[in-house]
């Protein structure tokens, strides 16, 4: 986001004329995003593959300082962004919780590439964490198996876009603009297998009716759970047809308040589209407030 | 006592099956012939197994022991198996014995009293395949941490994402549907739990077994210095999240003051279970898989795979080799990612002892180009996919698009021919020059490089390093000359050695080899130009697309930038062959590099750790795999 002088120093504000073109004037947000967007630097942390690609990116041919990335901290307290390059692997993504829970506010998340974004060709590998997000916060993901400097360019960019439609006044937005103090990601354990500490009442409520169920656990045999799935699939199914020809009405699922799943989804995305435009129009309507105060 | 002498040396020529046939008449009780269809070698009887490794190694001069691995033989024999490949530095072919054992309760002594680079592939085993080595020193797990459940490469034991033994899987063709992984799991992500998980009382002890294979705790222990005065030995953490550690690798160190007392390598943070995704995949599938190894030099990686595959191939009836033109420009596409490689290498050790970046910026321009044309011949940067069983994915484009300058120019159209004349003849020798120019008579980097992180010969052989870290040590031992592939035995140039042992030598023998490798493409240029419009594949048409591969192993092996690449493959199918590999396991000198390092680092101070990790040349995607 350039400011524009001219743009800016159409105030309300009574500006000497000695100082005009010295002074700009802009909303606290803006400036403060202005900011931040341009200093944005990149914790020095590679990966595998990608980070390869990553220091191409920062050396000379396409230089990634040019938008403000300037340098690469090798610390995690002196960084911004957070490029998770390559595969994270359960016995690393530890080390990645960490880091990331030692970076000062605001951070940011950048996956870069298949594994980093969804596991990618290794997503099926025992030691394999299937994308960073099941664990932090992404805040862009740039496809590729390596993305090449272009993309993750790219990328980069388009955080800097979601940056300037942060705003400081509102919480919402970003978690660390509100109230008290951000709580720490809980680092995974390594146990038996890789184990998220916020799932643990999940995990203890899968386990005890797996193994209720039909002793499922343990066996490490997915193929019996798939068997399981098929039998209740076939079960509904033959339900179904004895039913005969499906009345949809019937099928449709009434929840305690009265509506049905769908509906109440519909309700929602609406609620938060009308929220949406509401928001726009309140910026519109700033706007052209600033530009008229003149 | 000439006589012996003579008789002993005698031995120590002997070819390789006589060397078997020494063995069968001075140990048969201990030796029988690996008679399976397609196999080679022989098979040692376990308990015996250290006396006639030392025959193997002292006797016979078989000093070099290349590959150490495990194969489990569910459903085949049901028994698990180490493999060894032994080699002479002289050069010459492999040795290959193995050692059978039981699965429920796998031992094999350990060889690491006779080959010191033992030492991290029995770790591997027992991390995998849950085979215990007796007499190893500190055999614990080395890819996956302490603590995890099972032992992952065994057959019979399932990732949470398992769907079939093998692909193509029935649910995407020729069906074919979309589902996710997660989808099938209980817990909706890649793990599984055992029944008897306790999740109130929940242990991460993964570090502290780390901390204690070093045999201090985590304690800092008091020591008393030379002049009797009472200090502290520390334990200093490096990694995994270090700038010169070259990824997520990880020492701890113990030191007494600056001085390293012991180093114990920390790995698997990057581990992402290549060989248990290859026994699933075809063996087609494998190859873009292999350019995730070592990814600075993945032309170099497909090299060794599509080598390994098609010595597979030839056992069968129909199998054609590869065309000339074929060969002339794998190497040729091997060579330049040599450059890459070493030009990669020496900038990130340079950072490494202190010219932070600078000397990288320059040689990321020749690897800028060299990267442009890898994208115009193969589609890809960094991963190109390359190189098929029998040929490759295409032939060179009429013309590339590349640039001259790196910064402030437009993308400019270029004849490839041309643009690899110029590269090859004028603008690569210009940046070795200007390299050598600037750095090999610098007096800091002497000061810093000389005497530093020695590695003796026999030690280098002992640990089962390769590559430059064993040319730097002294030993001429290049697979290239000593056990030829491809073309070149009819190519010019010399095995780059330096004698003294140090990071220095180890920079000499990589710039001596960058040099060769231009001579070598100097060379291949013509042979390009004479074979223009001859096929890259042996039959005209490309190969199928999934082959079948006939029963039996093989062991592929090339020279790549950073050493030996070997790879161990097991077809075990019915008559007809497999499509999809039994055994796929990448002998990584990345991986292996790493043993001597705790031997290396001895006695120096900490900023000479990571130009000694440096020197080695590792990258991570290759050592933990």
């Amino acid at each position: 986001m350039d400011l524009n002088l001219q743009e800016v120093n159409a105030t309300e504000f009574p500006v000497p004329v000695e100082l005009e073109n010295n002074i700009a004037i802009t909303s606290l947000s803006q400036l403060y995003n202005w900011g931040r967007r341009n200093s944005m630097w990149p914790m020095l942390f590679g990966l595998a593959c990608c980070a390869i690609e990553m220091i191409a990116t920062a050396s000379s041919r396409f230089d990634f300082s040019r938008f403000g990335f300037e340098v690469m901290r090798a610390t995690p307290r002196q960084a911004d962004l957070m490029i998770v390059s390559g595969t994270v692997t359960k016995k690393m993504v530890v080390p990645i919780v960490r880091l990331y829970n030692q970076m000062p506010e605001p951070k940011y998340v950048l996956a870069m590439g298949a594994c980093a974004s969804g596991g990618g060709p290794f997503k099926e590998g025992y030691n394999v964490v299937s994308g960073m997000d099941k664990y932090l916060p992404v805040d862009v993901y740039v496809p590729g198996c390596p993305p090449t400097p272009q993309a993750l360019l790219y990328g980069m960019i388009a955080l800097q876009r979601k940056i300037d439609g942060q705003s400081i006044a509102n919480g919402d937005d970003v978690p660390w603009y509100g109230e008290g103090p951000a709580e720490p990601t809980p680092v995974p354990v390594l146990g038996p297998d890789i184990i998220d500490p916020r799932q643990m009442d999940m995990i203890r409520r899968q386990a005890e009716s797996a193994a209720s169920e039909m002793d499922l656990l343990g066996q490490r045999e997915l193929p019996a759970l798939t068997q399981l799935v098929a039998a209740k699939v076939e079960t509904a199914q033959a339900a179904v047809a004895e039913a005969g020809p499906v009345d949809e009405d019937a099928l449709s699922v009434v929840l305690p308040t009265g509506g049905t799943p769908w509906a109440e989804a519909e309700d929602i995305r609406e609620k938060r589209r009308l929220r949406a435009l509401a928001r726009k129009a309140l910026r519109a309507t700033r706007r052209t407030a600033q530009t008229e105060g003149e | 006592m000439e006589n012996l002498a003579a008789a002993e040396q005698s031995v120590e020529r002997l070819s390789i099956d006589d060397s078997i046939e020494y063995l069968k008449a001075n140990h048969s009780q201990a030796i029988k012939l690996d008679d399976r269809d397609g196999y080679e070698g022989v098979i040692v009887d376990s308990d015996m197994l250290v006396d006639i490794a030392r025959v193997i190694r002292d006797e016979l001069g078989f000093d070099y022991l290349s590959s150490a691995t495990a194969v489990d033989y569910l459903g085949e024999g049901d028994h698990m198996e180490m493999v060894y490949h032994a080699y002479r530095s002289s050069g010459g072919g492999a040795l290959v014995f193995k050692a059978q054992t039981d699965r429920e309760a796998a031992e094999i002594p350990s060889l690491v009293s006779v080959w010191r680079g033992a030492d991290f592939q029995e770790r591997e085993a027992w991390d995998l395949y849950g085979i215990r080595f007796p007499g190893h020193p500190n055999l614990t797990r080395i890819l996956m941490w302490e603590g995890f459940e099972g032992h992952p490469m065994r057959k019979d034991w399932r990732e949470a994402y398992y769907e079939e033994e093998q692909k193509p899987f029935d649910s995407r063709w020729p069906g074919g549907h979309v589902h996710r992984a997660e989808e099938k799991n209980v817990f909706g992500k890649n793990v599984s739990y055992p029944p008897d998980i306790d999740l109130n009382r929940l242990m991460d002890t993964s570090e502290e077994a780390v901390y204690q294979s070093l045999g201090l705790g985590v304690d800092i222990e008091r020591i008393m210095d030379k002049d009797g005065f009472e200090t502290n030995e520390l334990v200093v953490n490096m990694g995994p999240h270090h700038p010169s550690t070259h990824g997520v690798f990880r020492m701890l160190l113990t030191v007494d003051g600056e001085t390293v007392t012991s180093l114990e390598p920390v790995m698997g943070y990057l581990h992402r279970n290549h060989e248990k995704i290859g026994e699933r995949n075809t063996y087609l599938h494998n190859i873009p898989f292999t350019d995730r190894l070592d990814y600075i030099s993945s032309m170099g990686n497909n090299h060794g795979y599509v080598l390994a595959v098609e010595q597979l191939m030839s056992l069968g009836r129909k199998y054609n080799p590869p065309t000339y033109r074929c060969e002339a420009l794998r190497v040729m596409m091997v060579e330049l990612s040599r450059i890459v490689n070493h030009l990669w290498a020496i900038g990130f050790w340079l950072n490494d002892i202190g010219a932070f970046f600078t000397p990288v910026l320059y040689f990321i321009q020749e690897r800028e180009r060299i990267l442009d044309f890898f994208e115009a011949v193969a589609g890809s940067r960094m991963m190109c996919n390359y190189m098929r069983f029998g040929g490759l994915f295409g032939d060179l484009p009429e013309r590339i698009k590349s640039v001259s300058n790196l910064t402030n120019d437009r993308v400019r159209d270029y004849n490839t021919m041309q643009f690899l004349t110029e590269m090859i003849n004028e603008r690569i020798p210009r940046t070795i020059d200007e390299l050598e120019v600037l750095l090999t008579q610098n007096e800091i980097l002497i000061e810093r490089s000389m005497g530093v992180g020695i590695l003796s010969a026999e030690d280098a052989l002992n640990f089962s390093a390769a590559g430059p870290l064993l040319r730097g040590s002294g030993v001429a031992y290049d697979i290239r000359r000593a056990d030829p592939y491809s073309i070149y035995p009819e190519l010019d140039f010399d095995v780059a050695v330096e004698e003294e042992g140090d990071m220095y030598a180890r920079y000499r023998v990589r710039v001596t080899e960058l040099r060769e490798s231009v001579r070598i493409l100097k060379q291949i240029l013509p042979r390009l130009e004479s074979t223009q419009g001859e096929s890259i594949w042996a039959d005209g048409k490309p190969g199928a697309y999934a082959p079948r591969v006939p029963h039996g192993e093989s062991y592929g092996r090339v020279e790549n930038g950073k050493g030996e690449l070997g790879y161990y493959i097991v077809s075990a199918g019915g008559r007809g062959g497999s499509s999809n590999p039994w055994r796929y396991h990448v002998r990584a000198p990345s991986f292996i590099n790493l043993t001597p390092l705790g031997h290396m680092s001895k006695g120096h101070k900490v900023a000479d750790i990571v130009g000694i990790l440096g020197s080695i040349d590792i990258v991570l995607g290759e050592t933990d795999r």
